[in-house]
């Protein structure tokens, strides 16, 4: 009997690619291993997927989420069972509070072996169920090409998140029919509200127009619903002129160089962000998630504010902060239908009402919370990044970062204009981010100039993917911020534990230039001021990758800095406040 | 500060797609979050689209209530969370089974006790009783309890299904 070809059956491995194929994805971030090799066969036999191939498995999932979020895309990984799985588990968990749309297939012992401790068994949806959106394990080869596809949705609809389809290995040589994406029905449990309600538009609308002392306060939500979203939220921060913070995932979701942006919002945001969060009367949250490290102490949390808050996951809602009106939907529509009301009420700002507002803003301003001691015999961190923000402006650059002081150093002096520039582990913390995340960038955006700022200490967490880097040809740099000690550790011991210095301080660290060298990539050295500028521009001149390691001043702390269990108005602005705002109380001891 | 907020007990019927996993992703929702389960049955009830309705008891202040919903709708092959608490009168049942050993004088004290709540004798020896008996949760309590000194050595219990009362769905 003659097979049509458009029902000819493909084995599992076949399915995988092109179902992959279909969702438009060009590269996979992945590890080989025995569950999946039939897998990495029908790469072998392909040449529209591209694959990458990591050093560690944590690394493929940061390299994905490095490529989605600069992206607006799906990542995608693929790695073996038993421990390729395991070591995915903390990108998938970072992924998951940072809501980054990834796709992680995993290899799986054959169905008949499941559940008998077999070699390299793990009961991976068991383990990833909690970090992750959704799962699956897929037995029947039958069910595959629809389960790829509904993952896809998943992952990339409502609040994005990494989902895990887990790939036993006779599945993967099992024959079936393939399904087209826009064959496989949407599941019915599954539908995401992402338009808003029109009496909550309305009851918004009117909460501006009274406002008298008026805040937008943007995170990552903007950056997940894209660039639209971002130029109606600044489109709609103009029209009321309203003052603007951000949250750190909400980072170039508006122009940090307009007048109306205040700066990053929370512990160590800026002196007039985070007063403005105390005093507002209306606090107006576009697809941030009041996280503990921006509302401090909850009590105290913008006591004399109403609230509204845009979010597309409801249980964000009312989950830290109790808010007055909750707009669930997603940040374009929402913004979309929100200027439309505002419009169509004829709305025009008010500037003399909000003239005090700005006013007492401007008060704020003037303190110059982020400014540091200079120096012109030791390298302060900061200003090191200000070099880097100053030589680079005039390029396409994306930051990602490592975690700890030099990620809030950055966060507070880059500054962005446009979404999908940076990169970094807000919910999770993940050390070790940066380095796999950039060679994501870079692969996403191949002009482009891609660093990963990063801490001497982080580094190391993921030092490996250097390799990767240098075997794809990647330019991706890497500014060290050197200070010997894991800093943030080393600072909240010094502010909180009586300057005992517990095991933050690494008494061998590695000659960065020669591990540079190494791997093949180009190590430099700053070891003082005088050096920065000049390491930054041989850095951005060589097309190859590149380690900075800049050696800084290791006794720096990061200011501002609300103390944890302190509210807003009770930050610390620099070392010489400490002594004034006495002890962390006990409550705030115990917080993280 | 504002008083705390008073803690509620709430009986919530979730649907939910019956594919493998789904209890787990319940279950693990409500101990990942430190949630209380007081009571949950799950079965399937609608064979035909592979649904099953899972009845979970659990408390919390107004706004832990609120987050449990809001969480457990979140969960993809979760169709609805229905707050029966909340929607309107419902009907709460739980059944019991209980075994009760006893000497010849104190068999009699035990039927008559089970005869007062309606509890039926599923099984019978001549040193043994299991009686099984429906109602709410209070009644099985009051059964159990007075039962207990007559020599009660083991309980079953399902735990609570709950339907809303009237005409409507759920």
């Amino acid at each position: 009997m003659a097979v049509q070809p458009a029902v000819r059956e493909l084995s599992g491995a076949e399915m995988v690619i092109r179902a992959l194929v279909d969702q438009n994805v060009d590269v996979v971030f992945g590890y080989p291993g025995g569950a999946v090799l039939p897998i990495y066969d029908a790469l072998f036999k392909q040449n529209q997927l591209r694959h990458i191939l990591v050093r560690h498995e944590q690394g493929a999932v940061h390299a994905a989420e490095g490529y989605a979020r600069s992206s607006g895309k799906v990542g995608v990984v693929l790695v073996t069972s038993g421990p390729g799985a395991t070591n995915a588990v903390t990108g998938l968990t970072d992924a998951l509070m940072d809501s980054v749309p990834i796709v992680c297939l995993t290899g799986q012992v054959p169905t008949h072996l499941i559940g008998n401790d077999a070699f390299q068994e793990a009961d991976t949806t068991g383990i990833t169920r909690p970090c992750t959106k959704h799962n699956y394990l897929v037995k029947d080869v039958n069910d595959l090409a629809r389960t790829l596809h509904e993952a896809f949705h998943v992952a990339r609809t409502g609040r994005p998140g990494p989902v895990v389809v887990d790939l036993p290995k006779d599945v993967l040589f099992a024959t079936g029919l393939y399904v087209a994406p826009d064959a496989t029905p949407l599941r019915k449990s599954y539908r995401p509200q992402t338009k808003p309600e029109a009496t909550r538009i309305a009851a918004a609308a009117q909460l501006i127009a009274v406002a008298k002392k008026p805040l937008f306060y943007g995170g990552g939500g903007l950056i997940n619903s894209g660039p639209r979203a971002c130029t109606l939220f600044t489109e709609l921060a103009r029209l009321t002129g309203f003052p603007v913070t951000l949250t750190l995932m909400g980072l170039g979701a508006y122009p940090a160089s307009d007048k109306q942006y205040l700066g990053l919002v929370g512990m160590h945001g800026t002196f007039e962000s985070n007063n403005a969060m105390h005093d507002c009367d209306l606090m107006i949250n576009i697809g941030a998630r009041f996280d503990d490290r921006v509302t401090g102490k909850i009590a105290a949390f913008a006591p004399h504010s109403r609230k509204i808050h845009v979010d597309i996951d409801p249980s964000s809602i009312n989950k830290n902060v109790r808010v007055d009106l909750a707009i669930v939907g997603d940040c374009a529509e929402v913004l979309t239908a929100l200027i439309a009301e505002l419009k169509a009420q004829k709305y025009k700002p008010d500037a003399a009402r909000i003239a005090p507002w700005w006013r007492q803003i401007e008060t704020w301003r003037k303190r110059e919370s982020l400014r540091y001691e200079k120096s012109d015999t030791i390298i302060k961190p900061q200003y090191a990044i200000e070099r880097l923000y100053a030589l680079t402006r005039d390029r396409d650059v994306f930051i990602t970062t490592e975690v700890g002081q030099h990620q809030m150093w950055a966060a507070q002096l880059f500054k962005f204009e446009q979404p999908f520039h940076w990169m970094t582990s807000g919910g999770l913390g993940t050390m070790g981010y940066g380095l796999p995340a950039a060679m994501g960038v870079q692969l996403a955006h191949s002009d482009a100039l891609v660093i990963d700022i990063a801490g001497e200490a982080s580094i190391l967490m993921n030092i490996q993917e250097m390799s990767t880097v240098c075997q794809y040809r990647l330019p991706v740099k890497v500014f060290i911020l050197n200070n010997q000690y894991m800093g943030m550790v080393r600072q909240w011991q010094e502010l909180l534990h009586g300057g005992r210095y517990s095991e933050s301080y690494t008494a061998a660290l590695p000659d960065f230039v020669r591990l540079a060298e190494a791997f093949g990539a180009v190590g430099l050295r700053a070891e003082k001021p005088a050096d920065v500028d000049r390491v930054i521009k041989e850095m951005i001149a060589v097309d190859r990758p590149v380690i900075v390691d800049v050696q800084v001043d290791p006794k720096e702390n990061c200011f501002p800095m609300i103390p944890s269990g302190a509210a807003h108005n009770e930050m610390l602005l620099g070392p010489s406040d400490r002594q004034s705002s006495g002890p962390v109380s006990e409550e705030g001891m115990v917080l993280v | 500060m504002a008083a705390p907020e008073a803690v509620e007990k709430h009986t919530m019927a979730v649907l939910v797609d019956n594919e493998p996993g789904v209890l787990a992703r319940v279950i693990g929702l409500f101990s990942g979050r430190g949630y209380n389960i007081e009571s949950l049955t799950v079965a399937e009830t609608d064979p035909n689209n592979r649904l099953s309705r899972i009845t979970i008891v659990t408390s919390g202040t107004p706004m832990i209530i609120e987050q449990i919903k809001a969480q457990l709708n979140r969960i993809v092959p979760v169709h609805g969370v229905h707050d029966l608490s909340e929607e309107g009168p419902f009907v709460e049942r739980e059944l019991a089974l209980v075994k009760v050993t006893g000497s010849a004088e104190s068999r009699a004290e035990t039927l008559r006790l089970a005869d007062i709540f309606h509890a039926r004798v599923v099984d019978t020896t001549p040193e043994s009783y299991v009686f099984e008996m429906t109602g709410s949760t209070e009644k099985l309590d009051a059964f159990i309890s007075l039962m207990a000194p007559l020599g009660v050595v083991d309980i079953s219990r399902t735990g609570v299904a709950a339907i809303s009362r009237g005409a409507g769905k759920f």
